[in-house]
């Protein structure tokens, strides 16, 4: 496969790029905000995940777990052709079929979790099939059927969440904490993190990422996938039903989606379901993950293990008295640079294909 | 001697290959030049040395005696050098006359004073004898006229230098002659021609000299008056190429494809013309059928609805008999129908696949190539290796190379020989060698008699006369989306052919019997 890893190589080029250059542009907002304290305040970015030694890089862990998956699930449906910008809605459906299972299915005792992780899992899958059968059934544009599902997921979960007693904490609006049988082990991890709030949640990620990277690389039905997303006509050609397979792409992407909402309402870390009219903001980090990772699922576990770091170490930016905002900002060139590089490449790619053409001799 | 424009010795790199290594050529004044040479042997890249879009490394050229520079098209134009370009450079919304003075208006004080240009034009069409509808639309006027109107684009512009880049593959025979016709006319007013083209029939028909590369390289010029076809072709490809078809006579046997009053309606919202309206053939085993007829005429639309890549509005299609008028894609493909798609990029390849992927396209479910839902990639790679040495495709990296990369034709062979590899009873080839040089044309044609023999249905569609002639045993011709006439090869003429394709001819009638 020589080819393919030198096409890999030039676009993890095209990444590295782009995060140096985000670094960069960070480093110039911070010296704009308080010369004086931005180098400390850079270097703290840079290096900040490592204050609390393996406590923080277990934060990175914990971070990194669920914009790893609405990544994956950005990148995942992107490789076949749809652009699944619906994982803010898919997330937060996923989290709150966790909860409201962590919450009311007690008695379960040790599979509690699981079973809970599996309805987050089946609640993103829905709120992904929806866009996907309006997709291939009735011809709607995906975007715009996947912001309203985001949309209708975040005021119907603020709805039920507060209407249905059982879940709703009144004193501080938000969901109620979930059955201790819910929360999910902590798989060793916390002996190996002392002290920081990482749980298996990373390895059912990583499990999740192997997992995809096999089905959309090893197996027919991967390959079925890939070629309607690369071509759809010659996937018609070929007899390949595209109508399914988008249904199905969709499903899985929101599975995904949903399955870190769950990961992240069930850390046990003090993290619930908040009452307010916005976005799950992990579901749209997603989207810079896939892009930055080339929606490939190891550089989407990459990318999104980089961001979280970032965010880990911005965290202690507020040391030097400068606002945490600044590892958004950071982050948002970063992607910015890396579609930049992307056209770059493309641009470079088009070249060397003339070329190649001259060469190969298709002339006109 | 007199020459008008002289390329000498132009070398021109690009990394990695020399796409004009010491290329000389003269053009004399007043003479049809033809410039003849396979897909990928420079003549492109010689064009735009000459038009100014890339600078040669060596060379010098010349125009009237004068040695000049050329930077870009501009400086070409002023030079007198016009380009009829393959695919024409024509405002489809625009008249034809704002067509030809699109870039020179005469203007009055910021308005367009088109009365001049009217003049100006309408002379020259009727000097030339190309006539055109000044105030018609160019997407209401037919290719042949649209090329009239490229034509008139060079002369308005004064070019005395006139380039036409392969200008007859969008024609007919007749148009084909007319346009002949119109480039005698030309140079006998003192115009000098170029002609680039790979079509041997019409540089014997109308060019005066021939120059040859091949794979960047200069082989020779000669007089075409002097020189045949076999010798120029084999200057060309560089061997003996036979330029027509070895073929026994078919021994059809049983009906393999049998269409019955299949009709296929238009899709756009308002068209209720029907796109293939009523159509009944049937192709027998051990026989090539080709269906003839100008692009556009309901063709791709047959093949396409009996694929089932669009849904036939009426009628039935049995393979074998069986009736699969309704059945997808994929059960078609897994009972006996293997199919050459008309365009290679869009349905025939996944084009960021490799090579490999691409040659189990139709395959890749069967149990020989995956068990339990997981691709066996060894014996995928095993069988495009096969596919590579039995077909004798090129490519960077063998079976690995990402097909996008490869040139045309051999894109075109990976498909060919992924659907000739597969148990088929019935083969829709439809252009199989749009595009395609000599060699690579000699070859898909002896590939599907070879087909033939062993007992295949074919059914081709082709653009292509002299491929139609030589290929089919019988030849279908549609008109309008109508099947007007069943003709044998051996007993029409190309010439009769054309006719009944321009639909002045049906079967059993001409146009002027229907006015009586």
């Amino acid at each position: 496969m020589k080819t393919k890893k030198n096409k890999d190589y030039s676009g993890a080029l095209s990444s590295v790029f782009a995060i140096l250059i985000g670094l960069l542009v960070g480093l110039v907002v911070l010296i704009l905000c308080n010369p004086a304290q931005a180098l400390p305040g850079f270097l703290t970015i840079l290096t900040g995940a490592f204050t609390h030694g393996m406590r923080g890089v277990g934060q990175v862990f914990y971070y990194a777990t669920p914009i790893i998956l609405t990544g994956l699930s950005v990148g995942f449906a992107f490789k076949t052709g749809v652009f699944n910008i619906g994982t803010p809605g898919q997330f937060i459906m996923g989290g709150f079929g966790a909860v409201y299972a962590g919450i009311m299915w007690e008695q379960l005792g040790p599979v509690h979790w699981a079973a809970a992780l599996l309805v987050s899992i089946l609640m993103g899958a829905l709120w992904g099939l929806v866009p996907g059968i309006l997709k291939a059934y009735f011809n709607v544009n995906v975007v715009i059927s996947c912001i309203m599902m985001n949309y209708i997921g975040m005021y119907l979960v603020n709805w039920i969440v507060r209407s249905y007693k059982p879940l709703f904490n009144t004193l501080r609006n938000e969901s109620k904490n979930v059955a201790a049988t819910a929360v999910i082990p902590k798989m060793g991890l916390d002996k190996l993190f002392p002290g920081s709030s990482v749980n298996g949640g990373i390895l059912i990620a990583i499990v999740v990422v192997l997992f995809i990277y096999v089905l959309l690389n090893k197996t027919v039905f991967g390959y079925e996938l890939k070629a309607v997303g690369y071509n759809a006509d010659a996937g018609k050609y070929a007899g390949i039903n595209e109508k399914r397979n988008i249904v199905a792409a969709m499903m899985i992407a929101g599975a995904i989606a949903g399955l870190a909402g769950g990961l992240l309402y069930l850390a046990g870390t003090g993290k619930h379901i908040e009452i307010k009219d916005v976005l799950a903001s992990e579901g749209f980090t997603g989207i810079s993950v896939a892009l930055l990772g080339l929606s490939h699922p190891i550089g989407v576990l990459f990318s999104g293990l980089f961001i979280a770091y970032l965010t880990a170490g911005g965290f202690y930016l507020q040391l030097f008295e400068f606002s945490t905002e600044i590892i958004d900002i950071i982050v948002a060139v970063i992607i910015y640079f890396s579609a930049f590089a992307l056209i770059v490449k493309s641009f470079l790619g088009k070249i060397r294909e003339n070329k190649a053409g001259r060469e190969g001799g298709s002339e006109t | 001697m007199d020459y008008v424009i002289e390329m000498l010795h132009i070398t021109k790199k690009f990394p990695g290959i020399i796409a004009n290594d010491d290329i000389t050529i003269q053009l004399k004044k007043g003479e049809i030049h033809a410039l003849l040479g396979e897909n990928g042997a420079g003549k492109s890249t010689l064009m735009s040395v000459l038009f100014g879009l890339y600078q040669p490394e060596e060379g010098t050229i010349k125009v009237r005696g004068r040695e000049v520079q050329i930077k870009g098209p501009l400086d070409a134009n002023a030079l007198g050098i016009g380009m009829v370009h393959q695919h024409f450079k024509l405002v489809h919304n625009f008249t034809v006359l704002q067509n030809i003075v699109l870039g020179m208006e005469t203007v009055e004080k910021g308005f367009l004073k088109m009365d001049d240009a009217r003049k100006k034009v309408m002379g020259l069409s009727q000097k030339y004898n190309l006539f055109i509808d000044p105030d018609a639309l160019i997407s209401d006027i037919t290719v042949g006229m649209q090329q009239r109107v490229e034509i008139l684009k060079m002369l308005y512009r004064d070019n005395e230098i006139m380039i036409f880049d392969e200008p007859t593959a969008v024609l007919t025979p007749q148009e084909i002659d007319e346009l002949m016709q119109i480039m005698r006319n030309l140079t006998a007013e003192g115009k000098s021609i170029l002609f680039i083209t790979h079509k041997l029939n019409e540089i014997k028909a109308v060019a005066d000299r021939c120059s040859v590369l091949r794979r960047g390289k200069y082989i020779g010029t000669v007089d075409v008056a002097d020189t045949t076809k076999d010798q120029m072709s084999e200057m060309m490809v560089g061997r003996k190429v036979k330029l027509t078809v070895d073929k026994a006579e078919s021994r059809p046997g049983e009906v393999v494809l049998d269409v019955e009053n299949l009709s296929v309606d238009a899709r756009q919202e308002g068209h209720t013309k029907k796109l293939v309206s009523d159509v009944s053939f049937r192709v027998r085993r051990g026989e090539i059928v080709c269906i003839a007829g100008i692009d556009g005429n309901g063709q791709s639309e047959l093949v396409q609805a009996i694929t089932g890549l669009r849904p036939a509005g009426g009628g039935t299609i049995r393979i074998g008999g069986e009736d699969v008028t309704r059945r997808s894609i994929r059960y078609k493909n897994i009972h006996g129908l293997a199919h050459i798609p008309e365009d290679r990029h869009k349905h025939g390849l996944v084009l960021d696949y490799n090579l490999a992927y691409n040659g189990v396209l139709q395959q890749y479910f069967e149990p020989e190539f995956q068990s339990h839902g997981f691709l066996k990639n060894d014996a995928i790679y095993r069988y495009a290796d096969t596919l590579i040495s039995n077909f004798d495709i090129r490519s960077g990296e063998g079976a690995q190379t990402v097909t996008r990369s490869m040139s045309g034709g051999n894109q075109q062979k990976v498909i060919v020989a992924r659907e000739i590899s597969r148990k088929h009873d019935l083969l829709l080839a439809v252009q199989p060698t749009r595009g395609l040089d000599v060699g690579a044309i000699e070859y898909i044609h002896s590939e599907l008699v070879k087909q033939r023999d062993q007992g295949s249905a074919i059914l081709l569609i082709s653009l292509e006369l002299d491929e139609v002639m030589n290929l089919s045993d019988r030849i279908l011709v549609i008109f309008e989306g109508r099947i007007v006439a069943e003709l044998d090869p051996k007993q029409v003429t190309v010439q009769e052919l054309g006719l009944y394709m321009a639909g002045s001819k049906k079967e059993g009638k001409t146009d002027e019997d229907k006015e009586k």
